[in-house]
């Protein structure tokens, strides 16, 4: 990491590792996340993120590895960096039989930098951001899920934040919820916000993102701008033809990759820059039978599901 | 009204969303005087407005009030003469409401008061634990070692409030039933009433002295957990045990290692002169178990993964 990258990254990890016991949930990821940007933290449930989340904020020691928060090392800086940091981490969490406002006054008290001068303004600012205003003096054990969620996310809100970091913010939400949440993710983004925010649902999150990390199995598979993960997925021409070899032939001399020909139906193979239109063209001058010709272009979808393996039991 | 817009020299109000937003004014990391004290006290309410523990307050209360009545009711005279500190006490009730006081603080000193602290000590760390709310303070950040000394202080200013109830209790329940005179002291002088009340609040803190020291226990166990009420128990059941062996004669070797050994002495301040001997290996044994346990809690808290 040159010195360069420490300052133009929000979050910066090296290495970091956690075992617990033999086994290491998190396995020597080195994340980099840019000022400024929507960074989506992906992977299926048990992949490691939360861990990883953990580490950065100092609530679990790396095994190995550091983290550079802010351009701050975490642990040791943690009292100067976290009041810049807004953060959910693993959900909400708070007192049931205190009312939401009551909750979130009690952990801005608890912030020993915030000035309590304008801690109702900012409590309320908060709730209102996050369109709870109205239920602000309920018990929180009367709240639905999505109002908790919401509740979680006006707590990192308590403060101007220079970086939020939401784990699984949309987990327990509605579809008009998960709108709401990429709206104001977005708005933030505006501001000059940079926010981490963690899914195991691509889906959610992928329309605000402008960069996306991966993981697989304690591993960050995957890492950059969002257009160089989608892009590191090429489109496929695919042929349906009585006589595959033919058609694998005739893609083999256009110089397509990874050309292959399977039983009696269909050739296969990497378009990689061949306009579509040549390849038919050349086809049918070889006199293949060309009985369909499909281009698949691999959605985020279908590449995040190839990098993590996809389903259960894809990484044992 | 001062709105953050307005407050100049409000550091929060300083919005990163400016044309520089990757600087933030050096003044947002500093801390705001008082906060310690705001955070303290925000503790103590959110303590204070527990059901369970205005009911816990309620019971320690009852006890004074039962003993005052029992006394007037059996008309006096209730020591069977078999010369505990406890029969003496209530002996004496009939006489001067004063002893009231004393009598329901040695009756719960076994068991109702130790139980009142390990239900706040149990919950501190383990609480916040189990309803996930402790990742929530961490990271807004409170340093861990803060934590843990607001935690502590909630939980001897808790214990000092039940001591301090019981002896109020126990003084108006006396004074109503039987009226408050001067005070004969156990060597068989006579107290004004002025030095008797000094002299309990003397008793007050020594009690409060173990309590905070069993408190720390608390804390510890409290810091190994995710579950308050398990933590709670196992305090319950370590200060039981302690009474109990202290109890058993032959084993009067171990009986100076226990906490419990000379918390009972609290009534040597009513002798005069005041017999310290006691007394001070009874503070010395709380000054003790309070570092030690209170040291484990910081070293167990400061370095453990927060997975709740």
């Amino acid at each position: 990491m040159s010195e360069r990258d420490g300052e133009d990254l929000a979050v910066a990890t090296s290495g970091l590792t956690k075992r617990f016991g033999a086994q290491a949930a998190v396995d020597g990821i080195d994340l980099a996340v840019p000022r400024g940007g929507v960074y989506g933290f992906l992977g299926p449930n048990g992949s490691g993120k939360t861990t990883t989340i953990r580490m950065l904020l100092g609530l679990v020691r790396p095994s190995a590895g550091t983290v550079t928060l802010l351009g701050g090392p975490m642990p040791d800086a943690l009292t100067t960096v976290l009041p810049r940091v807004g953060a959910l981490v693993e959900g909400p969490a708070f007192h049931p039989y205190l009312s939401g406002r009551a909750n979130l006054v009690r952990l801005d008290v608890a912030d020993r930098t915030a000035d309590p001068r304008t801690s109702a303004h900012r409590v309320d600012a908060a709730l209102e951001r996050v369109d709870l205003l109205h239920a602000a003096a309920k018990r929180y054990r009367a709240y639905s899920l999505g109002m908790r969620q919401r509740l979680g996310i006006a707590a990192a809100l308590l403060r101007d934040r220079e970086l939020l970091v939401l784990d699984e913010p949309t987990n327990g939400l509605d579809p008009q919820g998960t709108r709401e949440v990429r709206a104001l993710i977005g708005a933030l983004h505006a501001e000059g916000v940079t926010v981490l925010v963690s899914s195991h649902l691509l889906s959610e999150i992928e329309q605000v993102c402008t960069h996306l990390g991966v993981m697989r199995a304690g591993r960050l598979v995957a890492q950059g701008a969002v257009a160089d993960v989608r892009g590191a997925s090429r489109p496929v021409a695919e042929v349906t033809t009585p006589d595959p070899a033919a058609a694998a032939a005739v893609l083999v001399r256009l110089g397509l990759a990874d050309v292959t020909a399977d039983g009696g139906t269909s050739a296969r193979g990497v378009l990689d820059g061949h306009a579509t239109e040549d390849v038919v063209a050349a086809l049918v001058r070889a006199g293949v039978p060309v009985r369909g010709f499909v281009v698949h272009r691999p959605s985020l979808e279908d590449r995040f599901i190839e990098l993590t393996g996809g389903g259960y039991g894809a990484d044992a | 009204m001062r709105t953050p817009d307005d407050t100049t020299d409000d550091a929060t109000a300083d919005t990163t969303a400016d044309s520089v937003p990757h600087r933030v004014p050096e003044s947002i990391a500093e801390t705001v005087r008082g906060a310690t004290w705001r955070l303290l006290r925000s503790e103590l309410r959110l303590v204070l407005s527990r059901r369970r523990n205005q009911a816990g307050l309620a019971v320690l209360a009852v006890v004074p009030v039962v003993i005052a009545i029992a006394v007037k009711v059996a008309g006096g005279g209730a020591s069977d003469g078999s010369g505990s500190t406890t029969d003496s006490f209530v002996g004496s009730v009939a006489g001067n409401g004063f002893f009231v006081a004393l009598a329901a603080l040695s009756v719960e000193i076994g068991l109702f008061l130790p139980l009142a602290v390990a239900a706040l000590s149990g919950d501190a760390i383990a609480g916040e634990a189990n309803v996930g709310t402790l990742r929530g303070l961490l990271v807004v950040p409170v340093p861990r070692t803060r934590l843990l000394a607001v935690k502590y202080a909630a939980v001897v200013l808790g214990a000092l409030l039940a001591v301090a109830l019981v002896a109020v209790v126990g003084l108006v329940a006396g004074a109503a039933l039987f009226g408050l005179h001067p005070v004969t002291t156990l060597s068989g002088t006579t107290l004004g009433l002025g030095a008797a009340l000094w002299r309990l609040l003397l008793v007050g803190l020594y009690v409060g002295a173990f309590l905070a020291a069993l408190g720390a226990l608390g804390l510890f166990v409290s810091t190994l957990t995710e579950q308050p009420m398990g933590a709670t128990i196992a305090v319950v059941l370590v200060s039981t045990l302690m009474w109990i062996l202290d109890s058993i004669s032959q084993l009067h070797a171990i009986h100076p290692w226990l906490l419990v050994d000379k918390q009972l002495a609290f009534a040597d301040l009513l002798r005069d002169p005041v017999y310290t001997a006691d007394l001070r290996l009874g503070l010395l044994t709380d000054l003790a178990y309070g570092v030690v346990f209170v040291t484990a809690a910081w070293a167990r808290f400061g370095s453990r993964d927060v997975t709740s």
